[in-house]
């Protein structure tokens, strides 16, 4: 999956996106829409991450704490949190973030590797690092997201 | 050349109907309870198939449905007789040609042997009538057939019994409503052409001038000469569709008038003709105002169209009846859609049924009365989109006549197969079900088909020494009971020995060997995984699949399925199933802050325990008793980890369920809510499958909530109790 970012050469765009005082942006090709928090159902014996399920014009999402995946403490709901709904694969998921900061356009040269001091934890989602006027922004691979929550499921 | 796949593809789409029909037809006319509309419609089946078949060029399919064809009409004109053995040729038939039309529509290869074989046996079938003399057959064929006698034939033809050329003028003018029901003048003269020395004269004169001409009309007349060696009835025959719109005449020039056949011609039965020729008129035949005329000739003609009825011979009373009363059967006309277009149809309608909940909600919170038109307009529009809803899901919803069919085959291929004898009788066709339900019914229903055959129907000397019927009967019926489908397969057989289950089910270990166990649950042992009965395991139901996985695709479309059986009589196995796999009637129920559906066909009842109807029972357990028994209790809530400590169940419900294993359980939620029909989503389309959830549904608030799944729920909950009871007991 690496090399998906690293062969594709040329612009993209990545949506930026803030997960307490961190910034991590994904691919915006996989960004669907961008929606207010709702309140979401609870889901029996899942993940932590893993908020619930919401109503999405009809088909139900389930939505992912991205904070709570990455390891930092929970956040805690507030109608300020924003779902980045992605498709992953076949499937659609929202991403419960804090807020959406940024619309970058960068090429492959902006990204650095990960830096040896994160935790392969971290590492499986964060898959380069960007530099960007003095911010630094994790680049997160989504297919880290949801095949790790599937080993979890097991 | 997209044109022609697309054409193409509505051939083989029409094929499937034809071979329904035909499948059908032919079963009643085994059955004996076909009359020559039967007959008529079987011939037509095959024949449109041949001739769809010739348009495409496949060869090998109009080889065998001409063969078929020809053999059927030996039947259809009464020279050959439905015997049981001709019976099983024709189905056999039946069955191949299916075949053909599959490996024609998919391009793969036929078992040339087998096409070749059983064409041989139909021409070794007509070829019988063909050395048989018309006369010997009418008395020899009679013994063996059941419904379908010859035609009788007059005593002056059975004089000269060797055909000999005789000259015939027919005089055939027809109605307007022989073209109405789709025949063709063209095509009858054309086959009068194939019988011999032919002439045709056509009398125009009394169409009319353009302005007055009606394009329905008939107007043309047809005079014909004909020397031919067939028989008079054989002429007849020729015009059975079309006998009752329009005037015919058939004169022997020769030697002045032929008798009518008999009881055959509908002609004895039909009012008399306003013109009657002199005493040379054979068969004067009554009709609408006769104004002679040819419409626009069609390239084809409509196969499908019910002509009128011909008659059988033998019949005579109903044969008056129906020529009396000539039945136009007015099909309804249908359309072909893509399935994805009703999908999505019914994804929207599923939307539109949560929105406007949706919005009757808000209204209400907007504090509006329930007598303002607003609310009014609303409840206008809940029982619109409910019908809309019912509308669409009628869409989906098909006749499980089809699947039934399917069925007969099987029966038939496994009576082959065994040597035993085994008749298939279905029941309740037409009952309608969604199209998933009976896609994902086919598998399971064969195999309890070929259950019943191979281990419930006894070979026919056992049969008979247990004083029954050698013939062994399987029925498959459906029918509509209280908005669900119940599909039953039963079997006049031995029945389950359920000494043998037993034994086995300890062999295997899958109780124990002191177990005291009712009927009812040694017959359940059926289903359980990994259990087989068969002594030895035969090439037709010891395929590796078991009732257990029988049972698991019927829990699958939220079915469930009971063993009924009686030794010596029988067994009857029940399928109970939803309609829709779309909607879902339940129970919304409150649970810690959250709300949940529990299918409505697992509650038994729901109760508020008093003080003196919980126990404790061990350290965790607590039963709540109920109608002198006791059930254990389960907290939804702390079982769904939506709070850790269970709820006193006293000031709580209880909704008493029953799982598909009928064992009971008592779910204690927080309060219930509402009854209502839900429009079920799926949870694995976004995220996985969750234990215990069967699927998720959207609530008038928009929120999601989650769908029960008492079986697994129940399942999981006990495996979790017995692994607690374990620990504890490795504790302590």
């Amino acid at each position: 999956m690496k090399d998906t970012i690293v062969a594709a050469g040329g612009p993209r765009e990545f949506i930026a996106f803030r997960i307490g005082v961190q910034e991590f942006c994904i691919d915006i090709m996989s960004v669907r829409e961008i929606r207010g928090w709702t309140p979401a159902t609870t889901l029996p014996h899942a993940p932590a991450y893993v908020r619930g399920v919401i109503n999405l014009r009809g088909s139900v999402l389930p939505i992912v704490d991205l904070a709570e995946r990455l390891g930092f403490a929970q956040t805690d709901e507030s109608a300020r949190q924003v779902i980045i709904v992605v498709q992953v694969g076949a499937q659609i998921i929202g991403l419960l973030v804090d807020a959406v900061s940024d619309i970058l356009t960068l090429t492959t040269e902006n990204i650095q590797p990960t830096p040896d001091v994160a935790s392969d934890f971290v590492k499986s989602f964060v898959r380069g690092i960007l530099a960007i006027d003095g911010r630094m922004i994790g680049v997160i691979e989504l297919d880290g997201v949801m095949a790790s929550e599937t080993e979890a499921a097991a | 050349m997209d044109t022609m796949a697309a054409i193409r593809e509505t051939f083989f789409q029409e094929c499937e109907e034809q071979l329904g029909e035909l499948e059908v037809g032919l079963n009643a006319m085994e059955e004996g309870t076909a009359d020559s509309e039967t007959v008529n419609a079987v011939f037509r089946a095959v024949h449109s198939i041949k001739g769809g078949a010739g348009a495409f060029k496949l060869d090998r399919l109009v080889r065998f449905a001409h063969t078929f064809e020809t053999t059927l009409d030996l039947i259809r004109s009464d020279q050959l007789a439905t015997s049981p053995a001709v019976m099983r040729t024709m189905l056999r038939s039946a069955d191949l040609l299916a075949d053909l039309v599959k490996a024609s529509r998919s391009d793969h290869p036929v078992d040339e042997a087998r096409v070749d074989a059983l064409i041989a046996e139909l021409k070794s079938l007509s070829e019988n009538v063909k050395e048989t003399p018309p006369a010997a057959n009418a008395s020899g064929g009679e013994a063996e057939g059941l419904d379908f006698q010859p035609v009788l034939l007059t005593l002056d033809d059975f004089g000269e019994s060797e055909p000999q050329a005789t000259r015939y003028a027919i005089k055939l003018i027809p109605a307007p409503d022989l073209y109405r029901k789709g025949n063709e003048t063209v095509r009858l003269l054309r086959e009068l052409s194939r019988m011999g020395d032919f002439r045709v004269e056509c009398d125009a004169r009394h169409v009319p001038t353009l302005d007055a001409l009606d394009p329905e009309g008939a107007y043309l007349e047809w005079r014909v000469e004909l020397t031919t060696a067939e028989d008079q009835a054989t002429i007849h025959e020729l015009f059975e569709f079309v006998v009752d719109d329009c005037e015919l005449e058939i004169v022997h020039d020769r030697g002045g008038v032929v008798a009518p056949p008999e009881a055959g011609a509908p002609a004895a039965a039909a009012p008399v003709a306003p013109s009657v020729v002199a005493s040379d008129v054979v068969s004067p035949v009554a009709a609408a105002p006769a104004a002679p005329a040819e419409p626009t000739e069609s390239a084809e003609p409509i196969d499908s169209i019910d002509a009128a009825p011909p008659v059988a011979a033998g019949e005579p009373d109903k044969a008056k009846a129906e020529a009396a009363r000539p039945e136009v059967v007015v099909s309804t006309p249908t359309i072909r859609v893509d399935l994805d277009r009703v999908d999505r149809l019914i994804n929207l309608v599923g939307e539109l049924v949560i929105n406007q909940a949706m919005l009757s909600q808000r209204v209400l919170e907007a504090g509006l009365a329930r007598s303002s038109s607003v609310a009014a307009g609303l409840g206008a529009l809940e029982q619109l989109t409910r019908e809309i809803q019912e509308g669409v899901m009628a869409i989906r919803a098909q006749p499980v006549k089809p699947l039934f069919q399917r069925m007969s085959r099987i029966v038939r291929e496994l009576t082959d197969a065994t040597g035993k004898v085994v008749r298939l009788r279905t029941e309740g066709e037409a009952t309608e079900v969604d199209r998933t339900v009976i896609e994902r019914l086919a598998d399971p229903l064969t195999h309890m088909i070929r259950n019943a055959v191979d281990h419930g129907v006894e070979r026919p000397e056992v049969r008979e020494a247990a004083g029954k019927p050698a013939q062994g009967e399987v029925k498959l019926s459906a029918a509509h009971r209280s908005g669900r489908i119940v599909i039953e397969v039963s079997d006049d057989g031995a029945g389950i020995n359920r000494q043998r289950v037993r034994e086995i089910a300890i062999k295997k270990e899958l109780i124990a060997p002191d177990a005291q166990l009712t009927d009812g649950e040694i017959d359940n042992l059926l289903f359980m995984p990994g259990f087989s009965t068969a002594q030895t395991v035969s090439s037709i139901s010891g395929r590796g699949v078991g009732m257990d996985v029988v049972k698991r695709s019927i829990q699958a479309l939220g079915g469930r399925i009971t063993i009924a059986s009686r030794p010596g009589h029988g067994s009857i196995f029940s399928m109970s199933l939803p309609l829709t796999l779309a909607v879902l009637d339940g129970m919304v129920v409150k649970v810690a802050d959250q709300t949940l559906v529990v299918p409505l066909t697992a509650i038994v009842e729901t109760l508020r325990p008093k003080a003196g109807d919980v126990h404790g029972l061990g350290v965790n357990a607590r039963v709540i008793s109920d109608r002198g028994g006791f059930v254990p209790l389960i907290d939804v809530g702390q079982e769904l980890g939506y709070r850790r400590d269970s709820v006193d169940p006293v000031g709580s419900v209880v909704l008493i369920v029953e799982t598909e294993v009928s064992t009971r359980c008592a779910l204690v939620v927080d309060a219930i809510h509402d009854q209502r029909q839900v429009v079920i989503k799926s949870l694995e389309a976004n995220y996985r499958q969750v234990p215990g959830i069967a699927a998720a549904t959207i609530l008038g608030d928009g929120r999601v909530a989650l769908i029960l799944d008492i079986d697994t729920f129940v399942a999981r909950t006990n495996r979790s109790a017995t692994a607690q009871e374990t620990l504890l007991a490795a504790v302590g």
